[in-house]
């Protein structure tokens, strides 16, 4: 099976484990995840920061992109592009006087038709692969690992956006469990990691990742794993910073999903 | 020629303040058959009845219409007031000049007045055609029906059996004591519901004027007022309870086990059952829907499994001593039962706790409901009145109450204040740091509603015993691997968000009508509101009535409400229906169906529309025939009969277009 896949940029740059690890371990299960030639950036969360039209045009152009394929569907593995593609999806579906306005716009690119469908890739793993395949594919069960999966905002939110249930997910705890781990629960599994203020305000950063930390290590965590680079950067240099004050600190490495699924399958 | 009488009632300001009622009595002296007209500030008090009375007296007034409020208030008054000057009451007619008049039109009081004057001209078109009826007379069958058994049922099979009036209760669950009987203790006064309700569980199971149905429903009603057919279903129980004493051996062996109903799942119970050791009737029943054997028997009728020689499981009819129990035969009886008058009292629920998904609720197995926790504060509870955690039976040292959960949010649940969480989360902290002295109570709270005799009083001890009051809701419940549960929740007094590690948290859910009392109200003919509370007839003075004459309803199944109002409003039933039944004769309005044989092809169009039964085709004359004890003047036959044979008496095809011409004219 071949689905064309969405990088962004922090997979192309501070997040290469994810991709590598994403390809090697698609690669186990029968998955050939094709990089959509000439992307762009998905636009980040500003399209969807104000009611204008024109910055759907990055998401739009991405669309044309895999529709150029002659696919209809796009995997994403950056919780932040999936999140932004997909709203930006229903919204060019939900309203087709925006379609029109950006194809008349973008005059140099082929007319986007609509019906490009954005799949994160975990749905992926759930609804196409199943868990039991999944299981079947593991050399090296992670046997005794307790790992917390760290939903964060916006693999889960809006409803009909999110991939799971918002307040009570199981997504990644069920592949925790394929892989043979032991998912840990902790209170702040869907809280927020300080986001973009990591650029003005690193304080409220680490504020919100000393308490995430805090609770999974309580929990009975040994690492957190997320599937959003966002979170993964802020969680790693936000414990960095702590530890520097405060040496005793307890820190916990942070993984990408992928790596872990790399880990297991043997491919890492 | 008619001699009309016109009378404009100012309601104080609520009809004067928009309509010119001066005006409007004036312009009505000059409509046609209108020989007197007048305005009083109001009509419904005694000097404005006297009004009528004289006026009627004085100028031979043989038709009246008073434009005032809406009929379903006054419409009986001034049709007594009439008929005591010499008047038929039927010749009464009111012109709504409140709700349909000044009310909506509030902001154009010209076109207000306007209106008012048509709308009395109407009814003048009406009245001066109405027939002067006399009312139809009914007999009254002395015993009434009361569904439901808990507080608000018993207290009003009590009060009626005492009054001398035999009385049927009908309990869908095996045990009378409704919600009240799972409480730990009540507020204010911290008496145990078991001290004060088995004593009248007792009563009603014994008293000589008192028939108990417990594990039956009602399933079929018909008639009306003073002679109402009701239809009881006694479920199949498959143990015969003249024998059974309740000795609870069979109940041991049963090897099925489902959550208990009255415990509120807090522990389970077997498939033969006692639902409390003071149950009453102390009698055991199997759940067929659970029971091993009589499961296995229904496969086999479905043919989905092969008859056995040797049942399935008979351990229960092994011990039982007295051979009460009988596995092969159903027991289910269907008993009919004349009565004047029912009493509906079926209750409340709790919102599910599987609602309240950010809660983790039905989820995590620490965040209860409020019920629940009464059950594991109960000294006869199943923790013997020490609360412990249903996950791990731990004794909790951190709980958590949040109040208003799904009340007082139109926008996630229920827009109403269910009423009694403010006290009795007030209670079950209070209770929680008897039984654990060093435990924290934490309640979150919008605000404190302890409008009751001592309950206030009682709020201001409680939070003197060091319990902690946050002003403010809770936005999530999350479990965190060690057990705890973090509560993320704000102070907004403070204004900060606050986190709490809880070792248990207490929902105060909404309280919502009982499972199927949406079905019993189509069943009974009467009104539910939008949220399936049953229907009082007029909120402010009617309040145990409904619509539907000879129905009432006592208790929560009416809206949120603490024992105190339930009592109240369940004695408040009761005496109406002694009122009621204390009569020899009910008279009953003449203003029904009535079907003129001269034109009545007999198509039968009628007897299709009926929703009463109350019209058939005469097998002789081929004509139709309304009976008059069933039809309530509905219409509905009127409206589909092709020929205009069928009338309804006083509201004529006539009367009706008479009444449309001048309500649809052009405005002078």
């Amino acid at each position: 099976m071949k689905i064309p896949y969405y990088p962004g940029c922090t997979l192309k740059s501070t997040a290469k484990e994810f991709e590598n690890t994403a390809i090697a371990a698609m690669q186990v299960l029968g998955v050939e995840l094709v990089e959509i030639p000439d992307w762009t950036c998905c636009g980040v969360v500003m399209p969807l920061a104000q009611d204008d039209v024109m910055h759907l045009v990055a998401p739009a152009r991405n669309f044309v992109r895999v529709q150029d394929m002659g696919e209809k569907r796009m995997v994403v593995l950056c919780t932040m592009c999936y999140n932004t593609l997909k709203w930006a999806a229903k919204r060019l579906e939900d309203e087709p006087d925006n379609l029109e306005t950006i194809n008349a716009f973008m005059y140099l690119e082929n007319d986007y038709k609509g019906g490009v469908k954005v799949y994160h890739l975990l749905e992926i793993l759930r609804d196409e692969i199943g868990w039991d395949k999944i299981k079947a594919a593991v050399k090296n069960p992670l046997r005794g690992r307790k790992i917390a999966p760290y939903y964060g905002c916006l693999l889960l939110r809006p409803r009909g956006i999110g991939i799971d249930h918002p307040e009570n997910p199981t997504i990644v705890d069920n592949l925790l469990k394929a892989l043979g781990a032991t998912p840990v629960k902790f209170a702040r599994r869907t809280t927020c990691c300080g986001s973009y203020q990591a650029v003005n305000r690193p304080d409220v950063v680490e504020r919100a990742v000393r308490r995430i930390v805090e609770s999974a290590v309580e929990s009975g965590a040994e690492a957190l794993v997320t599937s959003c680079p966002l979170c993964h950067f802020n969680l790693t240099e936000a414990q960095k910073r702590i530890t520097s004050k405060e040496p005793n600190f307890k820190t916990i490495p942070v993984y990408y999903f992928t790596e872990l699924m790399a880990e297991a399958f043997g491919v890492k | 020629m008619a001699r009309i009488g016109v009378f404009v009632c100012h309601c104080g300001r609520n009809i004067a303040g928009t309509v010119n009622v001066l005006e409007v009595a004036e312009k009505a002296r000059k409509i046609k058959d209108v020989v007197f007209a007048t305005n009083y500030v109001f009509m419904c008090s005694d000097p404005g009845q006297q009004l009528l009375k004289r006026s009627i007296e004085e100028h031979k007034l043989d038709g009246v219409v008073v434009a005032c409020c809406t009929p379903t208030l006054h419409h009986s008054t001034f049709r007594n007031a009439a008929s005591q000057a010499g008047l038929n009451q039927f010749r009464v007619e009111i012109a709504n000049i409140r709700e349909q008049v000044a009310w909506p039109h509030e902001h154009d009081k010209e076109i207000a007045t306007k209106k008012a004057l048509r709308v009395i001209e109407a009814a003048v078109k009406k009245v001066k055609y109405n027939l002067a009826l006399e009312p139809v007379k009914v007999p009254v069958t002395r015993r009434a029906l009361i569904i439901g058994g808990g507080i608000a049922g018993i207290q009003a099979a009590i009060d009626l059996a005492e009054g001398g009036y035999e009385v049927y209760l009908v309990e869908r669950t095996p045990t009378v004591g409704g919600n009240m009987f799972r409480l730990s203790e009540t507020f204010p006064t911290l008496d145990c519901p078991q001290c004060i309700i088995t004593p009248k569980m007792n009563q009603v199971a014994h008293h000589p004027n008192i028939h108990l149905y417990t594990y039956s429903e009602v399933i079929e009603v018909s008639g009306f007022v003073g002679n109402f057919k009701v239809k009881i279903r006694k479920k199949s129980t498959y143990v015969d309870w003249d024998k059974c004493t309740g000795c609870g051996d069979c109940t041991q062996v049963c090897p099925v086990k489902v959550p208990s109903e009255f415990e509120r799942g807090v522990v389970t119970r077997h498939a033969i059952y006692i639902p409390n050791e003071q149950a009453v009737p102390l009698v055991a029943t199997v759940d067929e829907n659970v029971c091993a054997e009589l499961r296995y028997q229904r496969r086999v009728k479905e043919g989905k499994a092969k008859p056995r020689s040797k049942p399935v499981c008979s351990r229960c009819v092994e011990v039982c001593e007295v051979g009460a129990i009988d596995l092969t035969h159903p027991n289910e009886e269907i008993i009919e039962v004349d009565v004047g008058a029912i009493i509906v009292a079926t209750g409340f629920d709790l919102l599910p706790l599987d609602f309240f998904e950010e809660y983790g609720g039905g989820k995590i197995k620490d965040v209860v409901d409020a019920l629940q926790f009464e059950r594991l504060l109960a000294p006869s509870g199943p923790t013997d009145g020490v609360p412990r955690r249903l996950s791990d039976g731990k004794v909790p040292k951190r709980v958590v109450w949040i109040q208003c959960a799904g009340s007082r949010d139109p926008e996630h649940g229920m827009a109403y204040c269910s009423r009694v969480c403010c006290m009795y989360t007030a209670k079950q902290a209070l209770l929680y740091k008897h039984a654990v002295p060093d435990g924290e109570a934490y309640i979150f709270y919008i605000d404190i509603r302890s409008n009751g005799k001592g309950y206030e009083e009682f709020v201001q001890r409680v939070r003197e015993e060091g319990i902690i009051y946050l002003r403010g809701k809770v936005a999530k419940i999350a479990e965190d691997g060690n057990g705890k549960l973090r509560v993320f929740g704000s102070d907004t007094l403070v204004g900060k968000p606050v986190e709490i590690e809880a070792d248990m948290v207490v929902l105060s859910p909404a309280m919502i009508p009982a499972k199927g009392a949406r079905e019993l109200a189509s069943l009974l003919r009467i009104g539910t509101d939008e949220y399936g509370w049953f229907k009082e007839a007029h909120l402010k003075l009617r309040p145990v009535e409904t619509v539907t004459s000879g129905i009432f309803i006592a208790g929560a199944a009416h809206f949120p409400k603490d024992i105190t109002d339930t009592v109240s409003q369940a004695s408040g039933a009761a005496s109406k229906v002694q009122a009621l039944l204390s009569r020899q004769f009910l008279e009953r309005e003449p203003l029904i169906a009535e079907a003129d044989p001269e034109v009545c092809a007999g198509c039968g169009y009628c007897v299709n529309a009926c929703s009463y039964s109350a019209v058939q085709i005469d097998p002789i004359q081929k004509v139709a025939k309304v009976n008059e004890a069933l039809c309530e003047g509905c219409g509905a036959c009127a409206a589909a009969c092709p020929s205009g044979a069928m009338s309804l008496r006083n509201l004529t095809k006539p009367q009706v277009m008479q009444m449309i011409e001048v309500m649809t004219s052009e405005y002078a």
